[in-house]
């Protein structure tokens, strides 16, 4: 395949040129936060609130994509009107560091006019991505954010932002996630990046000066993480054992093409994703989130991150979710109790898998504007706004 | 998931007023089994309280969470040892105690995080279940005792004067004692347990670690 198209457009952001000191040691000269907000800032600048994007998420939280075309990628979440009221609220949703829609990347020059990182990026981990995100907050002049939400590596974030900037964070919605990422999911991401590995079209990860993008690969490791997304209910319910082409296709048994309605759903997922998505920032943040662990950052003791907290936290899970189930919610709930922590915690009925967090479900939506109406009653916003 | 047990009928309004006059504004509470979230809203909206909630029935914390009140889904069996010690002021366990696997050490557990315990709880000491058993010979069936012994959640049944033995079995200071009825009224008894533990149909501790 060609060239990503991610390379082709323009993203609104900011630049740092302090530069950024990395987990790692090593220290990013300058780093760029691509960005999108909605609603306005009030008077008192208490009311932003910032979403943060899972995996092969982006900061088009509430708008078209200017890529893809496709919708707000939390439309039921972010807008007018909605949980996230931009009515009401000031939302920010940025690229994270490592990623491939304007923030400071391996598709990115090592210093201008000089050739892409590629694998040569230095490898990131989450509480990077929330120090960049911290600069941008910075920037735009926000002393507290009103709330820090997201789901998935979105919820590592939070749950990041609450362990490291505790008196910048009103309150804290972490959704279908966990404090650490566990064994299995570590083996599903090593799957994908052994798959883009792989692709002869990878070049050792310089396929930018190939003109050619690793796009086989890259695809296969969407497909498997796909899988994990959902869940064995969900992919019964959509497609059982329903063939392509009816039953005709049945009688001729075939080894090659793809015969099942949920091989070729599974293709779809990996060819889109490709012209969206660059390889190198899936090796980067897939990584960043096998790092996350945030009890080994505070003595193994999950509860020392959120020591003294004086933040609202809202934890929730999915009932069918298996990549982040249940129980890691509830240690994560568990762990702010230890901490004396105000904290509510609910498992939500679904049987959409750990993509329920991004799709419509009432309960999500319901429990997201409650708790938040009630935060926004303790931190004097009501009076504020009205 | 298996439909969660429903404890024992909440038409709580009454004992849950003379829960709340019992504490004090601006304390530390947490009511375990908190239901709707009736007390927790009443504590932080009258009382400028810092009060949350556990409760057992997801919808119900669904529910609680949507009207801006903060409650965990948990219970007072598996959910209490994770809070550190003197966390709260106040923990209150209302119609649950003898719903729970193990109420000595739930009550353990709630004075451990907390410097007051306030317990309601039915009481099997009154006339009608014991006339009921004596008469009849089977296990009493009452409008607090309203199931059937093969389905009740209600698995550790206990009388005002056995309540009081354990308080003081585990050395609890008993600050404050009610007999109420059903509605959730002060009975006229609370000078007297001999006479509460036959005509009280509800009784309200407040507790006190020593």
């Amino acid at each position: 395949m060609d060239q990503s198209d991610a390379t082709r457009i323009a993203h609104q952001s900011a630049v740092f040129t302090d530069g950024l000191l990395l987990d790692c040691g090593q220290r990013l000269p300058s780093v760029t936060m691509a960005y999108r907000t909605y609603g306005a800032l009030n008077a008192a600048r208490s009311n932003a609130v910032l979403i943060c994007h899972a995996l092969t998420g982006d900061q088009y939280v509430g708008e078209t994509h200017p890529l893809t075309g496709r919708g707000p990628w939390w439309e039921t979440v972010v807008g007018p009107g909605r949980p996230v009221d931009t009515e009401r609220y000031f939302v920010i949703c940025a690229n994270v560091l490592g990623g491939c829609m304007g923030s400071t990347g391996p598709m990115d020059p090592r210093a201008p006019g000089e050739a892409p990182w590629g694998t040569d990026f230095p490898p990131i981990t989450i509480r990077d991505m929330v120090r960049a995100q911290k600069k941008l907050i910075d920037h735009l002049g926000i002393a507290r954010l009103f709330a820090v939400i997201g789901g998935s590596m979105g919820g590592m974030q939070v749950l990041e932002w609450a362990a490291t900037y505790p008196q910048m964070v009103f309150a804290a919605v972490p959704i279908a996630t966990a404090g650490h990422h566990s064994a299995q999911n570590i083996a599903f991401n090593e799957v994908g990046r052994q798959a883009i590995f792989s692709d002869p079209d990878f070049a050792g990860g310089q396929y930018y000066s190939t003109g050619r993008v690793p796009a086989g690969g890259l695809g296969v490791a969407r497909m498997v993480a796909h899988i994990t997304y959902l869940s064995e209910e969900a992919l019964s319910r959509k497609f059982g054992r329903k063939l392509q082409g009816g039953q005709a296709a049945a009688q001729a048994l075939a080894l090659f093409g793809d015969m099942f309605q949920v091989e070729s759903y599974l293709q779809h997922q990996g060819s889109t994703f490709v012209r969206r998505f660059d390889a190198n920032s899936y090796l980067t943040i897939t990584r960043a989130m096998d790092y996350y662990d945030l009890a080994a950052e505070h003595d193994g003791d999950l509860s020392r991150a959120f020591t003294g907290t004086r933040t609202r936290f809202c934890v929730i899970s999915f009932s069918s979710d298996w990549l982040f189930p249940t129980r890691e919610s509830r240690a994560i709930a568990r762990a702010l109790n230890k901490a004396a922590a105000n904290v509510s915690f609910v498992e939500i009925e679904s049987d959409k898998g750990h993509d329920a967090f991004l799709l419509d479900e009432p309960d999500l939506s319901r429990v997201l504007a409650g708790f938040l109406g009630g935060c926004a009653q303790h931190a004097g916003l009501e009076s504020e706004a009205r | 998931m298996t439909d969660p047990v429903r404890y024992v009928a909440k038409n709580m309004r009454l004992d849950l007023r003379l829960i709340a006059e019992m504490i004090a504004p601006g304390s530390r509470v947490l009511d375990i089994g908190c239901g709707d979230g009736a007390l927790i809203d009443e504590l932080t909206r009258m009382r400028g309280c810092d009060a949350r909630g556990i409760e057992i029935d997801m919808a119900e914390v669904a529910q609680t969470i949507s009207r801006g009140l903060p409650v965990m889904h948990g219970d007072a069996d598996s959910d209490l040892s994770h809070y550190p010690d003197r966390a709260f002021d106040y923990v209150v366990l209302s119609r649950t105690l003898q719903a729970v696997e193990q109420p000595r050490v739930v009550l353990r557990q709630m004075l451990r995080i907390s410097e007051r315990a306030i317990v309601s709880f039915p009481n099997f000491g009154h006339w009608q279940v014991r006339l009921q058993l004596l008469l009849r010979g089977r296990m009493p069936m009452t409008s607090v005792w309203a199931r059937p012994w093969y389905e009740t959640p209600n698995i550790h049944p206990c009388s005002i004067r056995d309540f009081f033995a354990l308080c003081e079995t585990e050395g609890y200071e008993v600050e404050r004692w009610l007999a109420i009825d059903d509605a959730g009224r002060k009975s006229p008894w609370r000078r007297f347990s001999g006479l509460a533990n036959v005509f009280g149909e509800q009784a309200l501790f407040q507790l006190r670690r020593v």
